[in-house]
């Protein structure tokens, strides 16, 4: 945790919504186990959009619930990932949260792709703890043919020297690209929609909804597996983020990574505040329940929103999380972690979205 | 010796305002000896922080 904390517990941009009653609350979580586990139904937006309204005091019931269906749709595995920046900052898009951007000053210093060595080293350290999945991460708009030739040859090669599942993160993407990355074994291809289509444009402006959402189509046409992320606490509404649930079902991802804003120096959303973390135990739990089979993945922004809740995240419909550090920033111990999992009885294992 | 910027803004230390501001989460992003953003690497049980002209940042 930050030994100066950049602010002192500012106050959520908590947009005032009239809550459900308790019995109102007790009513709606009730119907939506019935749905979910006797009927084994999706709930439609209509039925989460009232979920998202139950009191504070209803949230750990209604995490029981998303527990209940975390474990009846997916299992109690979790499945650990390892990601990688190979290639850090001088992006020329401009993400509001994402201090890789060249249009900000940003104390992220651009680096070049870094050399198949340390790329093994890392994806080494990351099987070393147990993970099944590494991602190797660019910070580009796109792959030119020369990152495309680099990607394709890291990606058997990490492959068979390590033994891990080998995800790629590189942008936007042309049809013949995803079909040359799904030929070369790219497991998973990773291209976060971030957030609602109502929302992008207060966070991007230099490439649109739509272009991620054609990217992400293209890695399905393709045979890979999609993992397409949300970024909550960048200012959207509660209604934007049911949105956002509904444009995630139409993309059918294997995994959903779920990020909390970690605001950066230098960027636009430098200033906004933290998610608070009940808050953050509400929208683990209303994605779970919304997304039932998806693979929930914990990443980056949980240490300093959750704090000491994070093991509740696993016990609220998170089936999955990146250990040790993330693109830029660092994680907490992978110890902690492993421990947590350990503590949890949750095994550790590959998962892949059940049908 | 001790630090003349801070790690983590690169605001010189006898300017910087109170006490350098450490992110325990953020590796250090500027060299502590001239101010410069580092060349920085992390990776998932670490990271390398090196300066162009100062080198590797010691722990």
């Amino acid at each position: 945790m930050p030994d100066v904390p950049v602010t002192l517990t500012p106050k959520a941009l908590v947009e005032i919504r009239e809550r459900l009653t308790p019995q109102a609350a007790r009513t709606a979580i009730r119907a939506a186990g019935v749905a979910l586990l006797d009927e084994h139904r999706q709930l439609t937006l209509a039925e989460l959009a009232e979920l998202a309204d139950v009191p504070d005091s209803a949230v750990p019931t209604l995490a029981s619930l998303a527990h209940e269906v975390r474990l009846e749709w997916c299992g109690d595995t979790v499945e650990v990932e390892g990601i990688l920046s190979a290639k850090t900052g001088g992006c020329p898009e401009d993400c509001h949260f994402c201090s890789q951007s060249a249009k900000f000053e940003s104390p992220v210093q651009a680096m070049p792709f870094l050399d198949t060595a340390d790329v093994l080293a890392a994806a080494r350290e990351t099987a070393a703890l147990g993970a099944t999945e590494f991602c190797i991460v660019l910070a580009i708009r796109g792959p030119d043919e020369r990152t495309m030739d680099r990607i394709c040859e890291l990606v058997p090669l990490v492959q068979q020297e390590v033994g891990l599942n080998v995800a790629v993160s590189a942008g936007i993407v042309t049809e013949a690209q995803a079909k040359r990355l799904a030929e070369v074994g790219v497991h998973r291809y990773n291209h976060n929609l971030e957030t609602a289509e109502s929302f992008f444009e207060n966070v991007v402006t230099t490439h649109t909804w739509a272009e991620r959402f054609d990217t992400c189509q293209l890695v399905r046409d393709q045979g890979m597996e999609l993992c397409c992320g949300v970024l909550l606490g960048m200012g959207e509404s509660v209604d934007q983020r049911i949105e956002l649930i509904g444009q995630l079902r139409a993309l059918e991802p294997a995994e959903v990574p779920l990020n909390f804003l970690n605001p950066r120096p230098g960027t636009p959303f430098a200033g906004l505040p933290l998610t608070e973390p009940l808050e953050a135990i509400r929208w683990i739990s209303l994605f779970r329940l919304g997304l039932p089979s998806v693979i929930l993945r914990y990443a980056g922004g949980r240490e300093v929103t959750l704090r000491e809740l994070q093991a509740l995240g696993l016990t609220s419909g998170i089936n999955a999380l990146i250990v040790g550090n993330y693109l830029t920033t660092l994680g907490r111990s992978p110890e902690e972690d492993l421990q947590m999992l350990s503590d949890l009885q949750m095994p550790i294992g590959a998962l892949s979205k059940a049908i | 010796m001790p630090d003349a910027y801070c790690r983590w803004c690169g605001t010189a230390l006898d300017v910087h305002p109170d006490l350098v501001c450490r992110r325990e989460l953020d590796p250090p992003r500027f060299c502590p000896e001239c101010g410069r953003r580092l060349r920085v690497k992390v990776h998932t049980a670490g990271y390398e922080a090196a300066c162009r002209d100062h080198g590797p940042l010691p722990d």
